[in-house]
């Protein structure tokens, strides 16, 4: 089960619509919503999705991990719309005899929706203005100058302290 | 060959285009041709390098050729989590 939804996400909900007398072990994921991001204070979220796709490619990643762990069952929910500090925006549950499948798979699915699901979030600035994770002009993911900036900040910060 | 194609647009390609979705009437002969094509008219500012696309409801690749009535999709780099 991968979903795309609207509604506020409950911690748990995933354990309780996962339990199963054959399983020893429920891992589960709970992204939730910073109040400070690179540095940026942030009082809103918002995502978007391609809902039909995302939850095409979610299914695909969820058959991938039990296809690849020993697992007996996963399932991801992923909410969209405006959300602020200290909401949930995605839940991955899994399911499995034994811990490290389960933990393996959970991190799997997590790791692969960040990277594969047409989800995109915004975020809103303390200071004013927006950003698009990952699709600021001219910058190659993953590599950002807001990273080095905040190195910087770091570094001036702890010569700042005179320790 | 002229074909009418729906195009949506999401997240920055979205706001950049302002629109969500529209027809489009084109000569692009790929998806790449047809990209260019629409990035120059609104102003788009992610390369399709950056960019990956989705043909009817499922990933596509940009030298796939332009079929007339198909639903296209431009998608930005995803950040969901």
């Amino acid at each position: 089960m991968f979903r795309i939804v609207t509604a506020r996400l409950v911690p748990h909900a995933l354990a309780r619509r996962l339990r199963d007398k054959h399983a020893g072990a429920f891992a589960s994921f709970e992204g939730w919503v910073r109040r400070r991001n690179e540095g940026e204070a942030v009082w809103r979220l918002e995502y978007e999705a391609y809902t039909d796709l995302a939850e095409k490619e979610g299914r695909r990643i969820l058959a991938a991990a039990r296809a690849k762990f020993d697992i007996l069952a996963a399932a991801c929910v992923h909410r969209v719309g405006r959300l602020k500090p200290g909401d949930l925006s995605v839940c991955a549950g899994v399911t499995a005899e034994h811990r490290r499948a389960a933990f393996a798979a959970c991190r799997f699915i997590i790791d692969q929706v960040k990277t594969r699901v047409p989800i995109w979030k915004k975020e809103h600035y303390d200071r004013g203005g927006t950003e698009w994770i990952n699709a600021a002009a001219q910058r190659p993911q993953g590599s950002g100058r807001r990273v080095l900036r905040r190195r910087v900040t770091k570094k001036s910060q702890i010569k700042g302290s005179g320790k | 060959m002229r074909r009418t194609v729906h195009i949506r647009y999401f997240a920055l390609l979205r706001e950049q285009a302002g629109r969500a979705d529209e027809k489009v009437e084109t000569t692009a002969a790929t998806l790449t041709a047809l990209y260019a094509e629409l990035r120059a008219r609104h102003g788009l500012g992610l390369p399709a390098a950056r960019v990956r696309v989705a043909v009817n409801g499922e990933f596509a690749e940009w030298d796939t050729p332009l079929a007339g009535g198909a639903q296209i999709a431009f998608l930005p780099p995803v950040a969901g989590g």
